[in-house]
């Protein structure tokens, strides 16, 4: 029997030490909504021994099923034929054992259907379906959609489409992506017309769709005619017709379980969702915040099937007479990959939680009565948005790109045989490689952390972490090479906030992910070093993590002190030889 | 119509993860020393159930009989769609063998009552014997059709099935009631996240009892809060099932197997025998394995 939660000691020593008290009380009005629903917990403790015993199920569903069809799905993917696309009967199958698990609105309030679980459950739950088959995640991910539709449409709308969602009946698409617009959404041009009764019309291109043969739509469009950016940029929601055309599916090299559209809008009738103008800024940075944690979470899937396969193999695999993990380069990188992991994941989790504050003092501020909003949910809501701000991309930042390298080495471990079909380590490191690419790609996760970073947003988190970490014994000497780090750090940042000339502009850009690094060294080295409190067990793959990463450290601190700008001025001579 | 289905589920213990010693010194097992788990075809007999209650109108009764603890798989079953539970427990019915077992069943049949079909596995993976579900169908008097695989029709007056047969399978009808034994050919739904967050509250009064430290007093409040939202695992005693001048054919009094010896066997490949499938033939190897005291 395998299931993915009971052998992950790393993801049930996170499930065991969440801290979603606030997030739980707010969530379930203080406990009053087990008076309307008997699926209601009456306590915290009620709340995280139903949140267990679901995750334990889905951690079976993933062991059990999923992951023994993986393979399978890889090698056949969606089939595709007169613009209809077919998912593989094994894909239909995982989301029929999803679905009949009921877990396919697991963030969406109960009045429709939902299971109100807090984010950082739905992200448990994220991580072990991608470690089963990374490509599932891209259709069980999607009720970020559902989430999106919750949050800003309309009541009317909430109870149209939600149900669909959570009983599985119907699956979506967000469709932003065009021809011409990737990083810059702003540029979008699918068109937005009115008729003379007020209905809407969809007409235009969008290429890249995850799942675009999906029923229900939520699309980015140009609703301002005449307007060039983002303001002019609305949201909408369609359901699928002949009018949407399906023109191809990609060939890609890998998550080949779920297709990615083409799509082409013949006037598809579509409803807005939300106010005019506030498409992009609002909606979908809102729906991309979401996307961005489920990615983080893939990756993350992904990374800790890799670390697995790695660790098997080169404990079975004997050359020069012993198995390859007792030689010095081989068990250093199964380390780092271990640790990378943990670190990764201790991060994620930190976002998740921030996320779930921001949501709910969020809900507060939107839908609660005017007693309701206090000063102090005001300052919370504030708060935790800007926390979230700077955690979500700086966890997808860490967490695709530290999956990518694990993947890489699982090749490397493997040998020649990592380098064939017959093996999981590559379909890994095809699967794992979009991560860091879709939904912002890494450089477009340091852009949106950087603003935060200089701010010093995370000051308050990190002060209180340290208070937490005694300054004596094994931890306490971490905690003194962290404190260095730290001090450093903040140097560092001043010295380019400092450098205020419209010159300067390059240099903030090229810097902008050396000071994002370091600051998640800081942070996650301080996650790491709490959790070896709360369990001593942990303080080696803190050890490990901390001293790693003070090296990494000194490297990114030195280029922004001492690096120079030579690659400003002299790229064009050096690109162009 | 509502058709009403009653599933025969056991608590088994998990003799694919044996920890320690599985086999006590008297040949009994030690079930201490295994995990107890949902008998894997009985989930598949579930299975089978819920699939009918989604294409007929259906409502479905779990039954176990055994220790207190098999009120696990029974809120496992409510967690997968089952609408009621019933357990019998009772000291009485301990070191029951088949006979004794099926014999109880059919009374615990008797007493739930209105049911039109009755599913069990094909066998218990502790004993691996296949005839529990076939003896019951004896003393109830009712058409068995063993082996099932699928259901093709289920009407007010009969159903129809597909059971796998050596080298192929054939199709029988039989009139309601009918008890059917269903093998590995399905795949059991998983628990549902809703049914989940509500039954996992679900307890019999024992346990309830029990976890107020043996508290009757104490424990009826909670045992009324709990019967009121429908998560009170119905229990019964011998007492409430079996008339009491039948109490002889019940647990270890009711059992004439007895275990004379258990070894390791190695199979090896040796001679083989060709029995005609004839009168004389069977005969011939009957009286052959009552000389060697394979039988008798």
């Amino acid at each position: 029997m395998s299931n993915f939660l009971n052998d992950n000691p790393d993801l049930l020593f996170t499930l065991n030490n969440l801290k979603l008290q606030e997030v739980v009380q707010l969530k379930e009005k203080n406990y009053s909504e087990s008076a309307k629903f008997d699926t209601a917990p009456e306590n915290y403790e009620d709340a995280v021994d139903g949140y267990r015993r679901v995750l334990d199920v889905i951690g079976e569903i993933a062991g059990e099923r999923i992951a023994p069809r993986s393979r399978q799905v890889d090698e056949d993917g969606p089939h595709f034929e007169n613009g209809k696309v077919t998912y593989h009967p094994l894909t239909v199958q995982n989301l029929e054992d999803l679905s009949k698990a009921g877990v396919m609105g697991v963030i969406l309030p109960r009045e429709y259907g939902g299971l109100n679980f807090p984010s950082t459950i739905y992200t448990m739950m994220t991580e072990m379906v991608s470690r089963a088959d990374a490509s599932l995640q891209n259709l069980f991910g999607l009720q970020d959609i559902a989430e999106t539709i919750s949050s800003f449409g309309s009541e009317e709308q909430r109870k149209k489409y939600l149900p669909r969602f959570c009983t599985g009946e119907a699956d979506g698409a967000m469709d932003l992506t065009e021809p011409d617009s990737g990083s810059d959404l702003q540029s979008v041009r699918l068109k937005a017309t009115q008729d003379e009764n007020g209905q809407w019309y969809l007409d235009g291109m969008k290429r890249f769709i995850t799942n675009g043969c999906a029923k229900i739509h939520l699309v980015l469009a140009r609703s301002e005619a005449g307007t060039t950016d983002g303001r002019g940029l609305s949201m909408f929601i369609c359901e699928r017709t002949p009018d949407l055309v399906v023109r191809r599916i990609e060939h890609k090299l890998g998550i080949h379980g779920v297709a990615t559209a083409e799509l082409q809008y013949n006037h598809v009738p579509a409803e807005l969702c939300g106010q005019r103008r506030y498409g992009l800024t609002r909606y979908v940075m809102s729906l991309m915040n979401g996307a961005r944690v489920a990615i983080s979470a893939q990756a993350l899937g992904i990374a800790e099937a890799a670390f697995r396969e790695a660790r098997k193999y080169a404990s079975e695999r004997e050359q020069f007479k012993q198995s390859i993990d007792r030689f010095p380069a081989i068990y250093d990188m199964l380390a780092r990959m271990k640790a990378g992991l943990a670190a990764s994941r201790a991060l994620l989790y930190e976002t998740t939680t921030a996320v779930d504050l921001r949501n709910c003092y969020d809900e507060i501020m939107t839908r609660g009565t005017k007693e309701e909003i206090t000063q102090e949910v005001r300052e919370k809501a504030r708060y935790y948005k800007e926390v979230a701000a700077v955690l979500t991309p700086m966890s997808k930042a860490l967490s695709t790109e530290t999956a990518n390298k694990i993947c890489y080495d699982c090749i490397q471990i493997h040998g020649g045989t990592g380098y064939m079909h017959d093996f999981d380590a590559e379909r890994y490191y095809r699967d794992v490689r979009i991560t860091n690419i879709y939904e912002g790609t890494t450089q477009l996760q340091v852009v949106a952390a950087i603003g935060g970073v200089k701010k010093r947003v995370l000051d308050k988190e990190i002060q209180s972490l340290f208070a937490a970490i005694p300054e004596t014994g094994s931890i306490g000497e971490l905690r003194k090479i962290l404190s260095g780090m730290y001090a450093k750090h903040l140097e560092a940042v001043h010295f380019l906030v400092e450098k205020k000339d419209v010159t300067d502009q390059p240099l903030h850009e090229l810097r902008a992910r050396n000071l994002v690094e370091n600051e998640t060294f800081v942070f996650v080295g301080l996650l790491m070093l709490r959790s070896a409190l709360q369990d001593p067990v942990r303080e080696p793959l803190a050890e490990q993590y901390v001293r790693d990463a003070s090296f990494d450290f000194e490297r990114n601190w030195n280029i922004v002190m001492n690096g120079g700008t030579s690659v400003i001025e002299k790229h064009r001579q050096v690109i162009d030889y | 119509m509502n058709h009403k289905i009653i599933v025969f589920v056991k608590q088994v213990p998990d003799t694919k993860n044996v920890t320690g010693q599985a086999m006590k010194p008297d040949g009994t097992i030690n079930r201490a020393a295994l995990p107890a788990i949902f008998n894997p075809e009985d989930l598949n007999a579930l299975e089978l159930a819920l699939e009918l209650k989604d294409r007929y109108q259906a409502t479905v009764t779990v039954a176990a009989m055994g220790l207190p603890a098999a009120a696990a798989i029974l809120r496992d079953s409510l967690c997968r769609g089952a609408d009621e539970a019933v357990l019998l427990t009772d000291r009485a019915l301990g070191g029951s063998d088949t006979l004794a077992t099926s014999f109880a069943l059919s009374r615990l049949a008797k007493t739930i009552g209105g049911y039109d079909l009755i599913l069990c596995g094909r066998q218990a993976i502790d004993g691996d014997t296949a005839q529990v579900g076939p003896q019951i169908a004896e003393k109830l008097n009712l058409p068995q059709i063993s082996y099932v695989q699928e259901v093709q029709d289920y009407t007010e007056k009969s159903i129809r099935a597909k059971r796998a047969i050596e080298g192929g399978y054939e199709i029988l009808e039989a009139p309601l009631p009918v008890l059917m034994t269903v093998v590995d050919a399905n795949e059991p739904r998983p628990q549902n996240a809703h049914r989940i967050l509500k039954f996992r509250k679900a307890k019999t009064p024992s346990e309830v009892v029990a976890a107020c430290g043996g508290d009757a007093a104490a424990a009826a409040p909670e045992i009324e809060k709990l019967r009121s939202r429908g998560l009170l695992i119905r229990e019964l005693g011998a007492k409430d099932a079996v008339p009491e001048d039948e109490f002889g054919r019940l647990g270890l009094a009711g059992s004439p197997t007895k275990v004379k010896q258990i070894m390791s066997v190695v199979l090896t490949a040796g001679e083989f025998k060709k029995i005609e499938p004839t009168a004389d033939g069977v005969s011939a190897l009957v009286h052959e394995l009552i000389e060697d005291h394979t039988l008798g």
